[in-house]
């Protein structure tokens, strides 16, 4: 059994967002950072690790700078690092994202135990739909906005957090779960870790390695293989900060209603 | 020197500023208002290696470097130095003598449990009559068959009240003077040892300091550190990394005020003006950088000569000298550019001063880092 888990460098959208002129994300002046729903599938992976003792391996798509995530995650206790990186895989939209992911996943190995876990969304493009797309192309099962993994034999009983409530799905190995941040905390990477990451396995999976699976079709990756055509960006306006009133009993929704009246919204 | 630091040292480097500000920070001002050891912290640290971070796997170490500890202390530092010292007396004052000077059924049986963090260490030399004249122990142990018998008491000891495993010094012969001292490696459970209270101080309150007390203590012969006579030339080497440590947390304590500094200059305004417009206040801030970035060169440069095994008794304590009175200096001008704010505890840079003080004191004064100096220039 091995948890397979995808991950995504990202800018760091907490300070100010910089956009380049045409529209597009100027990436080079921004910090980079771990997606934060990918830590929290990490540390699910990690946590079944702990339990299981099987291997997990992180799976990721972008520039050779990458590869320092990847240690970061293997300083966590990730066991196995595999960067996707080819100028031909540039300019890549989710659609020919996850073509190219679910082709080296494949070309890896998913045997008929193992997982894939993947963050809910990522936050520079905020779309969820790696993921899903991932399991589409592999044709797997899959368990979106997971916020509780429990594993049983070959079935994991997943509980979906939703905006209208909750959905308990079991669902068998080999199978998708995209993970949300409400599932578990991410570990920090410990000091044993630091000096095992670059000692550990790191695979690199160019173009050449890949194109001859089906999946990998000049007009289905890179920028000439992506639908998605991004008119502009742009840095939203901050919003103010929300009120949180504490408490369910009518002193409460008073006091709701009291504010909401002296807004005129009621 | 090279003060790159490697990609293992930057991927430590991040974790320890994470875990600084995420679980650190939060603690710092709370601790040292209630004179509280952060048992919370502890545990966590020792679950990410921090109290073994230099030492070889093979004994349960991290399998860093002495760089990367010295950063630890740092990163910790610059948000609480209580924490940092926590780990700095631990490491440089238990595990590494043990590391250093033990037999290797020393090492293995102590530093498992030490460099895990299941076991905490601390470092008994100071006694009320012997604190810069370490020589003048009073403390003795006399040898009777399978064991030796320790009498005395040791004060000042930091992590005293939370250690489980202490290395101690005592006079087995008293006619030679320095070569008469010993080393033992003392457990809290031994019979005949006990731990006094907790002292009241000035600052990194939440540090446990106090005293140890033998009362016909016994402590089986084969604890004894080294051999019989070394323990003075052990407890010097010991003091020589010690105050790599006690130089990074003054480092980090005077870097955390000055970024307390910077932040709280730009925002504060008088005379319709962010204080980090007056001309007064950018100089200054540039005055204390500039000797806190001095203290870093002085204090890394030291870490690297001991990790390569080159001389470094001169560079640590003119690390520990500089980078203690650096940090005593900038965090007093910090307190100053806060104003009567800086003197609240609503601010952390009133506790950043009272901690600093220490670092000129404990684990040599800054007088005795004068006369090791000194003494290496050959100057009598």
């Amino acid at each position: 059994m091995k948890i397979l888990v995808t991950v995504k460098q990202v800018p760091d959208t907490s300070g100010k967002v910089a956009v380049n002129p045409d529209g597009t994300l100027d990436r080079a002046s921004m910090q980079t950072i771990i997606n934060p729903d990918d830590m929290n599938a990490v540390e699910a992976a990690l946590a079944l690790k702990d339990e299981l003792g099987c291997k997990v391996v992180a799976f990721t798509m972008g520039p050779p700078p990458a590869e320092g995530m990847l240690r970061e995650l293997m300083a966590m206790g990730v066991d196995e690092g595999v960067l996707i990186t080819a100028r031909e895989f540039g300019g890549s939209d989710t659609y020919a994202t996850s073509q190219i992911i679910a082709a080296g996943i494949d070309t890896y190995g998913v045997e008929d135990d193992d997982i894939i876990l993947a963050g809910r969304q990522a936050i520079d493009g905020d779309t969820a739909q790696v993921g899903p797309q991932i399991a589409e192309k592999l044709h797997l099962p899959q368990v979106t906005y997971a916020g509780e993994i429990k594993k049983e034999g070959n079935t994991l009983t997943v509980k979906r957090m939703l905006e209208d409530g909750y959905m308990t799905v079991k669902v068998k190995t080999p199978c998708m779960i995209t993970c949300i941040k409400e599932l578990n905390q991410p570990r920090y990477l410990s000091v044993g870790g630091a000096f095992e990451a670059y000692s550990k396995p790191l695979v690199t999976m160019t173009y050449e390695t890949l194109k001859d699976h089906p999946l990998i079709d000049k007009s289905t990756i890179g920028l000439q293989g992506s639908p998605t055509n991004i008119l502009t960006s742009f840095t939203p306006p901050q919003k103010g900060a929300g009120m949180m009133l504490p408490g369910a009993d009518k002193e409460t929704t008073d006091q709701l209603a009291g504010i909401l009246a002296a807004k005129h919204i009621i | 020197m090279d003060f790159h630091l490697t990609k293992e040292q930057q991927l430590v480097r991040k974790m320890y500023r994470e875990f600084a500000e995420n679980e650190v920070k939060p603690l710092a001002a709370e601790i040292d208002e209630e004179e509280r050891f952060p048992t919370e912290t502890v545990e966590k640290m020792a679950k990410l290696g921090m109290f073994g971070i230099y030492f070889p796997k093979q004994y349960g170490g991290a399998g860093g470097d002495v760089l990367s500890y010295a950063m630890c202390v740092e990163e910790l530092a610059k948000v609480c130095g209580t924490t940092a010292v926590i780990v700095s007396a631990h490491t440089s004052l238990c595990c590494a003598p043990i590391f250093e000077d033990g037999t290797e059924e020393q090492k293995m049986s102590c530093l498992p449990d030490l460099l895990s963090g299941k076991k905490l260490g601390a470092f008994g030399l100071t006694e009320p009559n012997a604190g810069t004249d370490a020589s003048g122990q009073q403390t003795t142990a006399v040898l009777e068959g399978d064991h030796y018998v320790l009498n005395g008491s040791k004060c000042f000891i930091t992590n005293g009240n939370v250690a489980d495993t202490f290395v101690v010094f005592a006079m087995t012969d008293k006619t030679k003077g320095n070569h008469g001292i010993s080393a033992f490696i003392v457990e809290k459970d031994f019979p005949g040892f006990s731990q006094g209270k907790h002292e009241k101080k000035m600052g990194i309150r939440g540090s446990s300091t106090c005293d140890l007390i033998f009362e016909d203590c016994i402590v089986p012969k084969e604890n004894l550190l080294g051999k019989e006579g070394q323990g003075f030339k052990i407890a010097m080497q010991t003091l020589d990394g010690g105050r790599i440590g006690i130089a990074s947390q003054a480092l980090g304590i005077g870097e955390g005020a000055v970024e307390e500094a910077i932040k709280y200059t730009k925002e504060r305004v008088q005379f319709k003006k962010r204080l980090s417009q007056f001309q007064n206040t950018q100089f200054q801030l540039a005055d204390m950088h500039t000797r806190m970035q001095a203290a870093q060169f002085l204090v890394y440069s030291a870490a690297m000569k001991k990790q390569n095994h080159e001389k470094y008794s001169m560079d640590a304590a003119m690390a520990k000298l500089f980078a203690a009175e650096a940090a005593s200096d900038v965090t007093r001008r910090a307190v100053q550019l806060f104003g009567g704010y800086g003197y609240t505890r609503e601010y952390p840079v009133e506790r950043m001063m009272r901690d600093a003080k220490i670092t000129e004191i404990y684990e040599g004064t800054s007088e005795v880092q004068r006369m090791v100096i000194a003494s290496n220039l050959g100057v009598k």
